[in-house]
């Protein structure tokens, strides 16, 4: 196994994943340039938060005016998720130097993970498993930036009668189905949108946490029950 | 709080969530029932948005397809997603629909 081609690798291995993340990018810049918080702010989630899901949900809540806690409570929600990985991945980045385990959590997200944890199985060099999620990742986050650049700049030249907002939902229903493979994960996807809907009137935007956490709780619920 | 400060708060802890069990715990496993619940959340938070968005008109559910387009057009994309597991081509024909409903209603 030779060291230098882990980067490529890894690069390799993510590529036919941008068919998902640079479309998804576009939006993104898009609906921030459309947004009260403006596009500087906007762009600045790609570096900041650098997770589509939870910067998308970000945007909109504060286009909405929604609290400020409650916009923190729900983007670090969503980025829970990570957790999972990052214990997934911590056997593997112990292997690897300090900074490295510092420095490399900031590019992990849904793709590099799925293609580096799969790739994992088949090596056992650390510094080729380091590489090859640089790899992943750096390609990620270099397409994810470029892509949301590019949406806020033409996003500026979009007339608002596209109701364009409607990407938002429309992201969001992409990537729904894209996490439902199971019974326990359709029963939360069911519960978390009904109790979200029912939940809506409940003060400062809190319906959608308790729809998502009542959803959790459900999947759990239903994982224990169908097993 | 102004938006900037919460979305530094976001980022900082988002990162904290990526580096959680690769800085704390290192080589020791984490039991499987601390973990299942993670494993909910992207369908539970993902349909809670979705839902309110579509399903609501000023606080009030609106299902009949004329009064609101926009549940209509994602019952379309839903479809589309099922069937191409793709995410541009759900914004694109969720879009259309949305447009070619609104033309048409």
């Amino acid at each position: 196994m030779q060291l230098r081609e882990g980067f490529v690798d890894g690069t390799k291995a993510v590529s036919p994943l941008l068919i998902g993340v640079v479309p998804f990018g576009l939006v993104l810049g898009i609906i921030a340039a459309d947004s009260s918080i403006g596009p500087a702010l906007g762009y600045a989630t790609s570096i900041i938060i650098f997770g589509g899901a939870a910067q998308l949900a970000t945007i909109q809540l504060l286009d909405e005016g929604a609290l400020a806690a409650v916009v923190i409570a729900t983007a670090l929600v969503i980025g829970s998720r990570h957790v999972m990985y990052s214990a997934a991945l911590a056997p593997h980045f112990s292997e690897f130097p300090r900074w490295a385990r510092y420095a490399l959590p900031y590019v992990l997200t849904d793709q590099a993970f799925a293609v580096s944890i799969v790739r994992y199985q088949e090596v056992t060099d650390p510094a080729y498993k380091r590489r090859f999620f640089t790899g992943a990742a750096l390609t990620l986050w270099g397409s994810w930036q470029l892509a949301t650049l590019t949406g806020i700049v033409v996003g500026g030249q979009l007339p608002q009668s596209l109701s364009l907002e409607f990407a938002i939902p429309l992201v969001f229903v992409a990537l729904l189905v894209l996490t439902v493979h199971s019974r326990p994960e359709f029963v939360a996807a069911i519960v978390g949108g009904a109790i979200a809907v029912i939940a809506a009137p409940a003060p400062y935007g809190l319906g959608l946490i308790i729809g998502a956490l009542s959803g959790v709780a459900a999947g759990v619920l239903a994982h224990r029950i169908m097993r | 709080m102004s938006a900037a400060v919460a979305i530094l708060i976001i980022g900082i802890g988002t990162y904290l969530l990526r580096f959680s069990l690769i800085g704390f715990v290192g080589e020791r496993a984490v039991p499987e029932w601390a973990l299942l619940p993670l494993r909910y959340v992207p369908p539970a938070v993902f349909a809670a948005l979705v839902a309110p968005a579509v399903l609501l008109q000023q606080g009030d559910l609106v299902l009949a397809p004329g009064a609101n387009p926009r549940a209509l057009a994602t019952v379309i994309a839903l479809a589309v997603a099922w069937r191409t597991r793709s995410v541009a081509a759900t914004i694109v024909t969720g879009m259309g629909a949305l447009w070619l409903l609104q033309a048409v209603l």
